[in-house]
């Protein structure tokens, strides 16, 4: 055996230790998965007596009663989908057009505070916007809702659409028309969603387009174009991929988003007649309802609620770095 | 007039005008932009202002120093939810540090070992995970077993915190040069050494701040909160006992029909945004580039 080929002396000991260490790392590093796996058998143990007894049932079923211990959640899934979709459609323009400003228009000295502002946004705690949207914008609301009791042409509108509404169903028209004049209800929670999210598509779209290469701005300009022009044809459609990510990113955010929801919503699980009525989503039960829960089935069903949120927002999250990974390599479509 | 001069006027003249139609649609979406932005930065404006014009009037030096008063009575403090934050933070960085900096460490240090790609999906995944969901998986792990604590609330916290620290300890250990790695091997360090003592003393910085945006994104949570720490009246620091937390009792007063403790519910609201921008401008303090500092 030739010298070269021995182990210089120490290494035995060096690699033991590195084998310690990275034994501790992937020990600590298995806690990720560890919290992964336990979540979900936690919440599918205990949700279990009620997908055991409902079954399918407990996603159609539109009573949620625990008087008489029959729960169907259809009702808050489209609360989380309603409150959601609205507060994206409204969020998505005004995040994308921060994005532009801050990337395309403002002056270099405008583009960091205002960044940094709306990043603030994100780091709003959610108790303080329900307590802002309580405070201060449900009275404002409640003010113009009442119009619709003291105006006696607003109040034959109110009572027309009553008569709907005592059904169980509306008309376009009736839809938004407000049922009572207390400025709580869908509309305000979907309202303050629309702000809470506004951070997450809007820092992700600006990443982007500051990714966007200038020669692509500057093929756009040398052509004749003016400057929106090449917003919309140039830079846009390349920070296509990349902005989609942020509004999924921003749709995960919102569907789990709780306690703001739940402080304005009302907690109703009356069917859904009227954008201004009481309403209720998947988290804002968990919130309202899980302390006062006493019977086990109610438990359960409010933990299968937690269930389908957990699985609605891994595959939220898992199409949106799917999505925001397509886009990396080169940065195109 | 020079002759390129001649050229550059004739070409202007040539190209066609811009039309007047093209001319408008650009000034209105340029108008519409920034009207948008205007949009998405007032709610933070006004919130502001709310906050500043109610929350100073209520916040008196009994807010620090008091409990919640009796039902219905005026007066009290926080200082049970003051303390009660502060202790569940601190446990929950524990957590958070451990497993979160570990993390980060496998993913950036290991990237050829077979468990790498599940570890990073699975760490994406629970970013994404609600807070209110993590406070029944720790209810059904803890509570259901031992009761209400704040050990329960802190293990929560600290669940949420881990995926932010993995994914900042992470992109900070690659920003190190390879180089740097090479040359500790190369003096015949072992591994672990060169990642303890050269990769993360110059990742530092990047650390540090992944930490306090975690910190400062878990302050505010109350829903992970709600089933496990539950909330508590009395001043404690006894991690076995239930706990209260500033944003738990914002949300609790915030519901309340009384109007002293919509004030309270104010004046906590300033209180922890104060804490919660304090130490975000601290991570973007540790977070602004800066030379490898000698040992």
């Amino acid at each position: 055996m030739s010298q070269a080929t021995k182990r210089p002396p120490g290494r035995g000991l060096s690699s033991r230790s590195d084998d310690v260490f990275r034994t501790v790392i992937i020990g600590l590093s298995l806690v990720i998965a560890l919290i992964f796996i336990l979540s979900i058998y936690q919440l599918a143990t205990v949700s279990w007596p009620t997908l055991s007894t409902f079954g399918l049932d407990f996603y159609t079923g539109r009573t949620w009663d625990p008087v008489n211990d029959v729960y169907g959640a259809f009702s808050m899934i489209i609360g989380t989908l309603v409150t959601s979709l609205i507060a994206l459609a409204i969020s998505v323009p005004l995040a994308i057009a921060s994005a532009l400003f801050i990337a395309e228009y403002s002056p270099k000295w405008l583009a960091g505070p205002v960044g940094y502002l709306i990043e603030l946004l994100a780091a709003v705690p959610s108790v303080v916007y329900g307590l802002w949207a309580l405070v201060v914008i449900a009275p404002k609301l409640a003010e113009w809702q009442l119009t619709y009791f003291t105006d006696p042409a607003k109040l034959e509108t109110y009572s027309a659409c009553q008569e709907l509404w005592l059904q169980g169903t509306s008309s376009f028209q009736c839809f938004f028309v407000p049922s009572a004049a207390d400025g709580r209800g869908l509309a305000l929670a979907t309202l303050i969603l629309t702000v809470m999210i506004l951070p997450y598509t809007a820092s992700v779209a600006r990443d982007v387009i500051n990714l966007v290469p200038r020669d692509q701005r500057e093929a756009m300009y040398a052509l004749g174009a003016t400057k929106w022009e090449v917003i919309s044809k140039a830079v846009l459609p390349y920070a296509r991929a990349g902005i989609m990510g942020g509004v999924l990113l921003a749709l995960g955010r919102a569907l789990g988003e709780t306690l703001a929801v739940a402080m304005v919503i009302g907690d109703s699980q009356a069917p859904l007649t009227s954008l201004w009525q009481n309403f209720s989503t998947m988290a804002s039960v968990i919130a309202n309802q899980f302390g006062d829960a006493q019977q086990e089935l109610h438990r359960s069903s409010v933990l299968a609620l937690g269930l389908t949120l957990f699985f609605m927002s891994v595959i939220v999250n898992v199409l949106a770095r799917i999505v925001i990974k397509r886009l990396t390599p080169e940065g195109i479509k | 007039m020079s002759a390129v001069r001649q050229d550059v006027v004739a070409l202007r003249r040539s190209a066609p005008a811009i039309s007047p139609a093209r001319r408008l649609t650009n000034a209105l979406m340029g108008g519409l932009i920034s009207l948008g932005t205007l949009l998405v930065v007032a709610p933070l404006i006004l919130i502001f202002y709310y906050l500043l014009t109610t929350g100073l009037q209520a916040l008196s030096p009994e807010f620090f120093t008091q409990t919640p008063a009796p039902l219905g009575e005026t007066g009290g403090g926080l200082k049970n939810a003051i303390i009660g934050s502060i202790t569940m933070l601190s446990m929950a960085s524990v957590i958070g540090i451990l497993v979160g900096v570990a993390g980060g460490i496998f993913l950036s240090e290991y990237p050829k070992h077979p468990l790498m790609p599940t570890i990073r999906m699975l760490s994406d995944v629970l970013a994404g995970i609600p807070a209110i969901v993590m406070g029944l998986v720790v209810y059904g792990l803890l509570v259901l077993r031992f009761g209400f604590s704040g050990m329960a609330g802190a293990i929560a916290l600290g669940f949420l915190m881990i995926p932010i620290v993995v994914r900042t300890t992470e992109e900070t250990l690659k920003l190190v040069p390879r180089a740097t790695r090479e040359a500790g091997l190369a003096l015949g360090l072992p591994r672990w050494k060169v990642i303890l003592q050269i990769v993360l003393p110059a990742a530092a910085g990047g650390i540090v701040t992944g930490i306090m945006l975690a910190l400062a994104r878990v302050a505010g949570e109350a829903a992970p909160l709600l089933f496990t720490a539950f909330g508590n009246n009395t001043v404690t620091t006894n991690l076995t006992e239930p706990m209260s937390a500033l944003p738990v009792e914002i949300f609790k007063l915030a519901t309340s029909a009384y109007e002293t403790d919509r004030q309270l519910a104010q004046a906590a609201s300033l209180v922890l945004i104060l804490l919660i921008l304090i130490t975000s401008l601290l991570a973007r303090y540790f977070s602004s580039p800066r030379k490898y500092r000698a040992k």
